[in-house]
């Protein structure tokens, strides 16, 4: 149980940091990114080429940031600045297509295999040798929050931080101001896609790759986003600790098999709740 | 009035002769025409959701996987225990006979019609009551988590999949099959066809457009949304179930995720072809769908390796740049065509009040 909770919450900083990218493009852009965990997975992979080239998988926390920030540019160049103020379900569709794209070229390039990149960080054992605690999952947990942190600061002090809220808050009224909209899309999109390429590099380190298993993050900060709310940090915070040890409990009980399942039931149960909570008062989820 | 009817029925008795003649002008592709009609159907049963209500789902691969799942369980459990079965991977110990074989798969898609439908009744209140996209990704939630937990279950065979009963031996005609399960879809796609037609002449259409255009006005206008909402996806649950049947015996395996509950393939092949086509028309979905399976089978063997590259383009392309899909396009370029009369006068009028 202990084993549990701990992996749970360790787990679920991890998936704060990915629900967090998805709260920012979905407050300031109004998309929502089908494709966000195939960044994930990404960013992911970037980390585990350098960990093949001989290069300690744990810089990728450091480079594939940078590199996908890039790619969310590119991304958002080509694509999703034509969806941008259209409806939503045209942005669920064509991330949907680009979620498509990434996980057969992925599978091109990297193979079907699941790999993992070893950090070789060695475990620490807690409790007399009966809980076992990865350092590489402390080690992720860390760099996770110092990189929340450090996210915070810039949206808060920097120029591009403040550009980006107020987007968020009026995108016309910013425009008139004078505010580059068109870039400050692109730059949050490089961001989200920057966020995801950290939370890829320490999946790489702490858990599994695979081409095909995008799907299940983009579900997951997804359900994080919505139980938090948009740009509400320290929500996104706990609810993304509660997700990690509802997995590992749902691990735990119903079996691996059903792991996956029980996180897409949870969606529809959450989104469920919500629309019965709401109906009380004649109103619907927006 | 009498002239357009008369066009009408040399339409469609030519679809029907062409139908009722394609196995025999192409025995070839037999199979490629059985999944068409499929796909038809599915798309045609979609449209009622994303195009008419403006309900966009991805959860009617919902429907389809459990038709699928119903129809090979009953067959084999009417006659053999199921569990044995999927342990012994089929055929090896229990053979079906032919009679045995009909009946399982007359009662096995009597069953993958009526419990999808069901089912659509019993959680519609619950999940409609979602709007926008929020409806869109829980029901692509219920759609991944349904091939997940199927993927869990013993008795269907987990993740090593479900063999459907073969074809009987004893009918020696080497074509049967394909002829069987090309009539099946053939017969599902004129009654599905004929259904929707009957729903786009009725009122229950003009509500379920009322519902896309704007929910609220029409509930203050006394309108019952949800119970027309829950009956249209009760409606596509039917016909996705029995689409599924078809399909799951046609295939002769059912794994979990990758022929049932296939949300990368047919679950967003249904909402592109009717995108394709043109959603919220009554032949978009049944042009796109037929557009969509000569491209897809055309392309699929020439771009090997690359297919779902070319998928996520394509995705894209049409989502971008023709939201509206072909019957969209046609319609602005031609509006007469589609009955939308352009008064003249009243056009007239109109300029020189200006």
């Amino acid at each position: 149980m202990v084993q549990a909770s701990l992996d749970g919450i360790l787990l679920g900083i991890l998936f704060a940091l990915i629900a967090y990218g998805m709260a920012l493009q979905w407050g300031v852009m109004n998309i929502i990114n089908i494709a966000q965990g195939d960044l994930v997975i990404l960013g992911g992979y970037i980390a585990y080429t350098m960990y093949l080239a001989g290069i300690h998988p744990a810089w990728g926390v450091i480079v594939s940031p940078i590199i996908m920030f890039f790619v969310g540019w590119a991304l958002y160049k080509l694509v999703i600045n034509k969806v941008v103020d259209r409806d939503l379900f045209i942005s669920i569709l064509a991330t949907f297509g680009i979620a498509i794209i990434f996980q057969q070229l992925m599978n091109f390039i990297f193979g079907a295999d699941v790999v993992v990149a070893q950090s070789e960080y060695g475990t620490t054992m807690l409790f007399d040798n009966s809980v076992t605690l990865p350092n590489s999952k402390i080690f992720s947990a860390v760099v996770s929050i110092l990189y929340a942190i450090a996210l915070v600061i810039y949206m808060k002090k920097s120029r591009l931080g403040r550009a980006i809220r107020a987007t968020a808050q009026n995108a016309r009224a910013a425009k008139i101001l004078g505010v580059d909209t068109e870039k400050v899309y692109a730059a949050t999109f490089g961001i989200n896609a920057a966020l995801c390429g950290i939370a890829g590099a320490l999946i790489a380190i702490t858990l599994t790759l695979h081409p095909y298993v995008g799907l299940p993050y983009t579900v997951r900060s997804f359900m994080i986003v919505i139980v938090a709310g948009l740009g509400n940090l320290p929500a996104v915070a706990i609810s993304g600790m509660g997700l990690g040890l509802f997995e590992e409990f749902a691990d735990y009980i119903l079996g691996t098999e059903f792991r996956i399942g029980a996180v897409f039931m949870l969606l529809v149960f959450i989104l469920v709740y919500r629309r019965f909570k709401l109906s009380k008062k004649r109103e619907y989820l927006k | 009035m009498d002239k357009v009817k008369q066009k009408d029925l040399i339409l469609y008795s030519g679809l029907i002769i062409l139908g009722l003649a394609a196995p025999f002008l192409f025995p070839g592709f037999k199979v490629q025409l059985t999944i068409l009609c499929v796909l038809i159907v599915l798309a045609m049963t979609w449209n009622l959701q994303g195009g008419e209500m403006g309900y966009n789902t991805f959860g009617n691969i919902l429907f389809y996987g459990l038709g699928m799942y119903l129809t090979a369980s009953v067959q084999v459990g009417m006659f053999f225990p199921l569990a044995e079965w999927t342990e012994s991977g089929g055929e090896k110990t229990f053979v079906h006979t032919t009679s045995q074989y009909f009946q399982g798969m007359g009662v096995g898609l009597l069953v993958a019609a009526l419990v999808p439908t069901i089912i659509a009744g019993a959680i519609g209140y619950a999940i409609l009551g979602l709007r926008g996209h929020y409806f869109a990704i829980c029901t692509l939630g219920l759609g991944i988590a349904a091939g997940e937990i199927a993927g869990g279950i013993e008795i269907i065979g987990a993740g090593q999949g479900f063999t459907t009963p073969p074809f009987p031996k004893d009918i020696v005609d080497p074509g049967a099959r394909g002829d069987f399960f090309y009539f099946l879809s053939f017969v599902l796609l004129i009654g599905t066809f004929v259904f929707i037609k009957w729903i786009y002449g009725s009122r229950f259409k003009l509500i379920l457009n009322a519902i896309r255009d704007n929910e609220d006005k029409a509930e203050a206008m006394g309108i019952q949304t949800m119970k027309y909402k829950i009956v249209g996806w009760m409606v596509s649950a039917f016909f996705a179930g029995l689409a599924g049947g078809i399909m799951g015996g046609l295939i002769g395996y059912i794994d979990s995720t990758d022929v049932a509950f296939d949300g990368r393939e047919m679950g967003v092949f249904m909402v592109l072809m009717a995108i394709l086509g043109g959603k919220g028309t009554l032949w978009g979905p049944v042009i796109g769908a037929t557009l969509f399976h000569f491209l897809k089978e055309g392309f699929w063997t020439l771009i090997l390796g690359w297919q779902y590259v070319a998928l996520g383009v394509l995705i894209v392309v049409i989502v971008i740049y023709f939201p509206e899909g072909l019957m969209g396009w046609l319609r602005e370029k031609y509006p007469e065509r589609f009955g939308e009369v352009i008064d003249e006068k009243d056009r007239k009028a109109q300029v020189e009040l200006k």
